[in-house]
């Protein structure tokens, strides 16, 4: 039972924290019709993390809820991919003002649906029914986001010189941490022995051939990779993640067992 | 079939979609069965979009309905098989294009995803429930619900929802 719910986790804070930050831009979108989808892609993942804490609450029995396990746990125990906690711009210093910047967005949806529109389709086969099940569904929904995504990695990239800029750049930042999803966690490789998930390695060369056609379209060039591969996944987080949780645990530690 | 069963497919069949009010849940595929299980009666719902935020309210009405009929049945929530738009009756997709709403075209037969990205929904035509044109355009995936796209007639120049294939 404990490799299905580490992996089920990873699975659930992968979805929790790409929806809450895909979610920052409700509001504050650059257009009306990008405002809506983002919220939109948000929606679904929150409610494919939804069932998946559902599921491991399930799992665990005694008091754990999904709202435990979305609130009430702290950094280190959060096993998402660290490229997913990134703030939506590149890498600042000194007095630079921070700001929010839709290509860094587009890019990191459109390298995480990539990866997520192959995931999926390879757990429908897992050995745990119920996960499965949630598989069947975040496919269906993966695709319209991938499809969103890569629609706009090609509208910016093949845009004007400006959003080429932007968006190489925002490549250049993010691709380095794509090295993640191929690293192998001891949580993956239990799950994988125990039949309920999937080695993301035999993905890889179907995630290459997407982003690379997805890449030549949009006339963007495929950074190199390197450097320090992030273990996010581990718990080994940026320093970006404690303040995305503050924000969204802050309502429920104030107002513990609070219902509405 | 048994009374009891048929009478809760009679009382549930008034129930609509809390967002799209002109469409029974029965005829969107969220209603999937009434049947007899070991602890008695059982309603069984499907969700359809993972984050739909009218699902908690589907089961509520649902919930409710069976109560005010006086009907005893436990609400089962049922993962698999998905949810899928072909599952819409042609009465419900003749109900959503009257209300203004492009109905859902069939699902491509085993689709997969490196085919998907490779031939976008291009050669679907989507025609304006309007005025009937076939002249149409997508404006945006997402429209005012994650089920939804926005698309625009360039004939009779209206703005429409399209219930996209799931």
């Amino acid at each position: 039972m404990k490799p299905a719910i580490d992996y089920l986790l990873h699975l659930a804070d992968n979805a929790l924290v790409l929806g809450q930050r895909n979610a920052e831009w409700c509001g504050h979108g650059p257009i009306l019709e990008e405002d809506i989808a983002l919220s939109n892609v948000s929606l679904d993942l929150i409610g494919q993390a939804r069932l998946l804490y559902q599921l491991v609450a399930s799992l665990k029995g005694g008091n754990c809820t999904e709202d435990r396990l979305a609130y009430f746990r702290d950094t280190h125990e959060f096993r998402n991919y660290t490229l997913l906690e990134l703030p939506h711009h590149g890498p600042l210093s000194g007095y630079a003002q921070s700001s929010m910047d839709y290509g860094t967005t587009i890019v990191r949806n459109f390298l995480y649906s990539a990866l997520m529109a192959l995931l999926w389709e390879a757990l429908e086969k897992s050995a745990n029914a119920d996960l499965a099940a949630i598989a069947g569904k975040s496919l269906k929904e993966v695709r319209y986001h991938l499809r969103h995504s890569r629609d706009w990695l090609v509208r910016l990239g093949d845009g004007t010189d400006e959003s080429h800029a932007r968006v190489q750049a925002a490549l250049d930042h993010l691709f380095p941490y794509t090295q993640e999803f191929w690293a192998q966690s001891p949580a993956e490789a239990q799950a994988i022995a125990a039949g309920i998930g999937v080695d993301v390695t035999t993905l890889q060369a179907d995630w290459d051939a997407i982003v690379d056609a997805a890449l030549a379209e949009a006339t963007l060039v495929r950074p190199p990779v390197g450097g320090y591969v992030t273990e996010g996944k581990q718990g080994i987080h940026s320093e970006h993640l404690g303040f995305l949780l503050a924000e969204m645990q802050s309502l429920a530690r104030a107002h513990p067992n609070g219902s509405w | 079939m048994t009374a009891p069963i048929e009478a809760a497919w009679a009382a549930l069949e008034e129930l609509t979609d809390p967002e799209i009010p002109v469409i029974s849940l029965r005829e969107l595929g969220i209603l999937r069965d009434v049947r007899q299980g070991a602890d008695g009666l059982e309603v069984v719902i499907t969700p359809t979009y993972s984050g739909c935020p009218a699902m908690g309210q589907i089961e509520d009405d649902v919930k409710s309905t069976l109560a005010n009929a006086g009907i005893a049945a436990r609400v089962v929530t049922q993962l698999a098989p998905a949810w899928t738009t072909d599952w819409m009756s042609e009465e419900g997709k003749a109900k959503l294009h009257a209300y203004g709403i492009a109905p859902p075209h069939q699902t491509p037969a085993g689709s997969n995803v490196v085919r998907f990205i490779a031939r976008p929904a291009r050669a679907e035509t989507v025609p304006c429930p309007l005025c009937g044109s076939a002249n149409t355009v997508e404006s945006s995936h997402f429209g005012s619900t994650a089920c939804k796209a926005l698309y625009k007639c360039l004939d009779c120049q209206e703005p429409f929802d399209y219930f996209k294939p799931y």
